[in-house]
């Protein structure tokens, strides 16, 4: 088992190596620099020397070559760049958006796994009953409903039933946990709607297929009471394919809530990537793909182990 | 058996005390098609410590019985309009939902046919046998710990203390049926309902478990239920029999009488469509002809009367059940003359199959083929070689049936791929009409399929479920050009399924509307479709019911005759590869044990595993199998990551010496055209 997390660590490099090479060039390959973004964006009129002199400060007039092992010589000491654009440290400008994204995700994950798991179990256990008609209601809505339309929907209710709106300004947690709650439990609720129902409908199948194996028929046959046969037969069976989605959608939220943070007003990840991709800020942005990259590999590799955890067939083959 | 008599004299008596008496139980399910009558008005009983066997091929309606007496039917679609399950003065079908529950696992268990998935993969094994305890028996933890080692030692699995904590994908097949034994035993039920408890299993596993269950059901004095397609378990078990057919009991009595004196021509039909194992090959198998009905729609009268020999007029009506001469019953107008004698089968009208006076020059010629697999272990990263077949040689000459028996994992379906080089030789070669196939390139490969084809076991997935028939057995004529165009094409398509025994309309057909065996039909029509000389028979008849399975071997043996094939027979039965083939090789670990002429084989075995092998098969005859103490083979297959030294066999032998353990035993020739790997013989 250690030898395999170990090795499966290790297997993360080259992964993470080749996002490297695609994002640093792929993004060179576009036209345009931040420099011209900077100075000559709004029509401003500014020299050539100018402009080679502030390119040469941020060095991209190296080759490329030495532009790239400068940034992996910084990235192996854990020093991530500076913006272009704002010239602070990447690690800075990233942190506190991601403290927002990642508490928004977490929040999202959790509201979204506890109502899946009942929600998905009783209508696989109430199969093509009202029952079970209702959730899959419920969550055909989710997975139609845009989560920023259904955000909408939820400030505009707010502002209509209680004339209240959410704090404007993100409270880190650990400041103020109530009004740093009060402000991100809505847009955890208009993604989480999403997320949930995508979860749901996959405990609904899985445990409709484990329900029909033959253990279960064999559990039965002990006398086992119905609750423990779907509680600890069924259910743990079912929840295998479950974890795969979760971790998934969990990677998705992290980077990929752009619209939804417009909506709820929230600097996260998602508009300071937007941001920085219009500006050509390019360390920002290697900075952030290579961030994201990490997340899904290291989130994917959790995943494996813990279906390791749950399933004895991985553990010990 | 002289109490038998005495048993069906005092039926009524018997039934008073019985332990469960079933009363006229009808089940139907509900289906898009309309409602299949699953069993119809079934009435038998089980005593107290007695073994009860319910026959019938599949669809005939014996394993529901069993799962609406447990009330395992699936909810939604099962019903049971009519009919009562007494046991202990209760009504089960009458007990509200938690009071059943009640009697589960404590006073009936069941245990089920497939030991590789009946067990719940992510909990442990101690886990699942203390859980009948701790729920219908009060004990805690620690009580129920010391019954599961306990169970453990009684169904023969040794260090049981470290085995509760392993998972089931850590017990070979015959292992997990063990535990389903000890689960089933858990709570010391009086009635054990087993459902074709070793269909999945190897014939020396096989032996070993119901050696095991007829044991501690005599011991713990438990009733037994066996459920099986197998007429040789039944013969070794029961005390009793009921044969079913298309959902009805068709005949009940006691073993001894239902195998000598059968009164249901059903029943004397499927007795002789079984290759028997201690019979010499005489003749053709007798078969019944024909299908079983359609349950969505029997037909009206006797639901034998379109497959049976000696229907008349009164067939047309519905039969009862008659009392029979024997003290059973029978749902046979004509049960008393089948007493008296008046109809006997009828004789098969071809006499022995005129086999083929082979040539002495080899069609095909296998030397020293070996196949290693290299694996890759999971987690921890292990890694080694399987020699899935080590330095096997074997001919073949034109017209000839080479049997290959031999227990799962013994290789003998890994040589029939490296022989259609679907897989490809680690060593040795292959020489088909002097070319060798162990090197030949992809476009000779080509030339030489068209002449080596190949019938596979299972034929429910080996056919394109998108195709229809006519499709399937076209596609080879148009690939190779066989045919110039589409009208030959059909053409020759309807005259392979005649060839096998179809109507030509079938080819407009898909998959799905077939039965199996005729699906096995048009898996052979495809294989001629090419002019072979020479078909491997991967277990081409392994899946099928035993009057289906008669049929299939006839027809093979037919277009041999005919066409003068040769097949390479793959089998795990002894009985059937002792029916169809001329020589048999017997395979163990990847190795052949024995090379014999068919009847010398069987009759006298030089090789110790050839010799466990013929024993642990049960014979369907009462009267041989409960004489006789079987030998039985101890242990299981080695672990092919760490092999055996010397014989590969030594671990398991009874002969085995010293020696053994360190010489590998060559291939000789012991007697004139008799070889056995053996250094004791």
């Amino acid at each position: 088992m250690l030898r395999y997390t170990i090795r499966r660590v290790l297997l993360t490099i080259p992964t993470l190596l080749g996002v490297a090479v695609l994002v640093f060039f792929m993004l060179r390959i576009v036209p345009g620099d931040v420099i011209e973004v900077k100075l000559r964006a709004d029509g401003g009129n500014v020299s050539q020397e100018v402009v080679d002199a502030e390119r040469k400060r941020f060095g991209l007039d190296k080759p490329l070559v030495n532009q790239f092992a400068d940034w992996m010589v910084g990235m192996a000491k854990l020093d991530f760049g500076t913006s272009m654009w704002t010239e602070r440290p990447v690690i800075e400008e990233i942190s506190l958006r991601l403290q927002l994204s990642l508490q928004v995700a977490i929040m999202a994950t959790l509201i979204a796994v506890f109502i899946a798991i009942p929600l998905g179990t009783t209508a696989a256990l109430f199969r093509d009953t009202w029952l079970d008609y209702a959730v899959r209601i419920i969550t055909i809505g989710g997975l139609s409903i845009p989560s920023f339309w259904f955000g909408m929907l939820i400030m505009l209710s707010l502002l209509a039933l209680f004339n209240w709106l959410p704090p404007i300004t993100f409270t880190p947690i650990y400041v103020d946990p109530i009004a740093n709650l009060t402000q991100l439990i809505w847009p955890a609720l208009a993604v989480g709607y999403r997320y949930c129902a995508v979860v749901a409908r996959m405990i609904r199948s899985s445990l409709l297929e484990v329900l029909n194996e033959d253990y279960i028929r064999t559990a039965r046959a002990k006398g086992v009471f119905e609750k423990l046969v779907v509680s600890r037969h069924a259910l743990r069976n079912a929840l295998l394919p479950a974890i795969t989605v979760i971790g998934l959608e969990f990677t998705f939220l992290i980077g990929g809530l752009v619209v939804t943070e417009q909506v709820f007003n929230l600097n996260g990840i998602g508009q300071l990537f937007v941001q920085s991709v219009s500006r050509n800020d390019f360390m920002l942005i290697q900075g952030m793909v290579m961030l994201i990259a990490a997340f899904y590999v290291f989130v994917n590799l959790a995943i494996d182990l813990l279906y390791a955890v749950f399933d004895p067939r991985i553990r010990y083959s | 058996m002289n109490t038998a008599v005495l048993d069906k004299s005092s039926k009524t008596a018997a039934s008073a005390n019985a332990l469960l008496q079933v009363d006229d139980l009808h089940v139907h399910f509900a289906t898009s098609r309309g409602t299949v009558r699953a069993v119809e008005g079934l009435s038998f009983h089980v005593n107290p410590g007695e073994v009860v066997a319910i026959v019938g091929e599949s669809g005939s309606g014996k394993s529901v019985s069993a799962l609406s007496i447990m009330r395992l039917l699936p909810r939604l679609t099962a019903k049971i309009p009519h009919g009562r399950v007494m046991f202990n003065g209760r009504n089960l079908l009458d007990l509200p939902d938690e009071k059943m529950r009640e009697i589960r696992g404590r006073d009936i268990s069941m245990i089920f046919q497939e030991p590789m998935t009946s067990l719940n993969p992510i909990l442990t094994i101690g886990l699942q046998i203390m859980e009948p305890l701790t729920i219908h028996m009060g004990m805690n933890e620690q009580q129920a710990r010391a019954r599961a080692c306990e169970l453990l030692t009684l169904v023969g699995i040794t260090d049981p203390e470290r085995r509760l904590e392993q998972y089931p994908h850590q017990f070979s097949g015959g292992m997990r049926q063990r535990v389903m034994i000890a689960i089933g035993l858990a709570c010391n039920p009086k009635l054990v309902i087993a459902d074709e408890p070793t269909t999945a299993l190897d014939v020396t596993i096989q032996a070993q478990i119901l050696e095991l269950m007829k044991d501690l059901s005599r011991k713990l004095n438990i009733a037994l239920i066996v459920i099986t397609h197998n007429l040789g378990v039944v013969a070794r078990y029961a005390d009793r029999v009921i044969v079913m057919y298309a959902a009805r009991m068709v005949e009940e009595n006691v073993a001894e009488n239902v195998f000598h004196k059968p009164r249901h021509p059903y029943s004397m039909g499927l007795l002789r469509s079984v290759p028997r194992l201690d019979r010499p090959r005489g003749s053709k198998l007798e078969t019944i002809e024909g299908l079983p009905p359609n349950a969505a729609a029997f037909p009206p009268g006797c639901r034998f009367a379109p497959r049976c020999p000696y229907k008349i007029d009164i067939c047309e009506q519905e039969p009862p059940l008659f009392p029979t001469d024997t003290g059973g019953l029978s749902r046979c107008h004509r049960h008393e003359e089948i007493a008296a004698g008046k109809i006997a089968w009828a004789a098969s009208d071809s006499k022995s199959s005129g086999e083929m006076v082979a040539s002495t020059e080899a069609l095909l010629s296998v030397t020293n083929l070996t196949k290693h697999f290299s694996v890759h272990g999971g987690l921890r990263g292990e890694s080694g070689i399987v020699r899935a077949v080590e330095n096997v040689s074997f001919d073949i000459r034109p017209g000839e049936t080479l049997g290959l028996v031999g227990e799962s994992g013994c290789g003998k379906t890994t040589v029939g791929r490296l022989i259609l080089r679907l897989e490809n030789p680690t060593g040795g070669e292959i020489r088909f009409e002097g070319e060798n196939l162990a090197d030949a390139t992809a476009s000779e490969m080509k030339a030489i399929r068209r002449k080596i084809q190949v019938i596979f076991q299972d034929p429910y997935s080996s056919l394109n479920p998108r195709m229809t028939v006519g499709q399937i057995i076209g596609e080879p004529l148009h690939v190779y050009n066989l045919v110039p165009g589409r009208k030959e094409g059909e053409a020759r398509v309807s005259q392979l399924l005649e060839q096998v025994g179809l109507r030509p309309e079938m080819a407009a057909r898909y998959p799905h509307q077939l039965s199996g065996g005729q699906r096995q039909r048009v898996g052979i029509a495809r294989a001629l479709a090419m002019e072979p000389s020479f078909i491997v028979c991967d277990e081409a008849v392994s899946a099928l019911d035993v009057s289906i399975q008669g049929q299939i071997i006839n027809l093979l043996e037919d277009l041999q005759r005919r066409l003068g094939l040769a097949y390479l027979f793959i089998a795990h039965d002894l009985a059937v590869v002792r029916h169809i083939s001329m020589r048999v090789v017997v395979m163990y670990f990847g190795r052949v044990m024995e090379i014999a002429d068919r009847d010398t084989l069987y009759r006298e075995p030089l090789h110790p595993y050839t010799k466990v092998l013929l024993d642990a098969a049960p014979v369907p005859d009462p009267s041989i199998e409960k004489g006789r103490e079987p030998r039985l083979i101890e242990g299981e297959l080695p672990s092919h990551l760490a092999p055996p030294t010397g014989c590969v066999f030594n671990t398991r032998c009874s002969m085995a010496i010293d020696e053994c353990r360190k010489v590998v035993p060559k291939l000789e020739e012991k007697k004139p055209g008799h070889f056995a790997a053996c250094i004791r013989v």
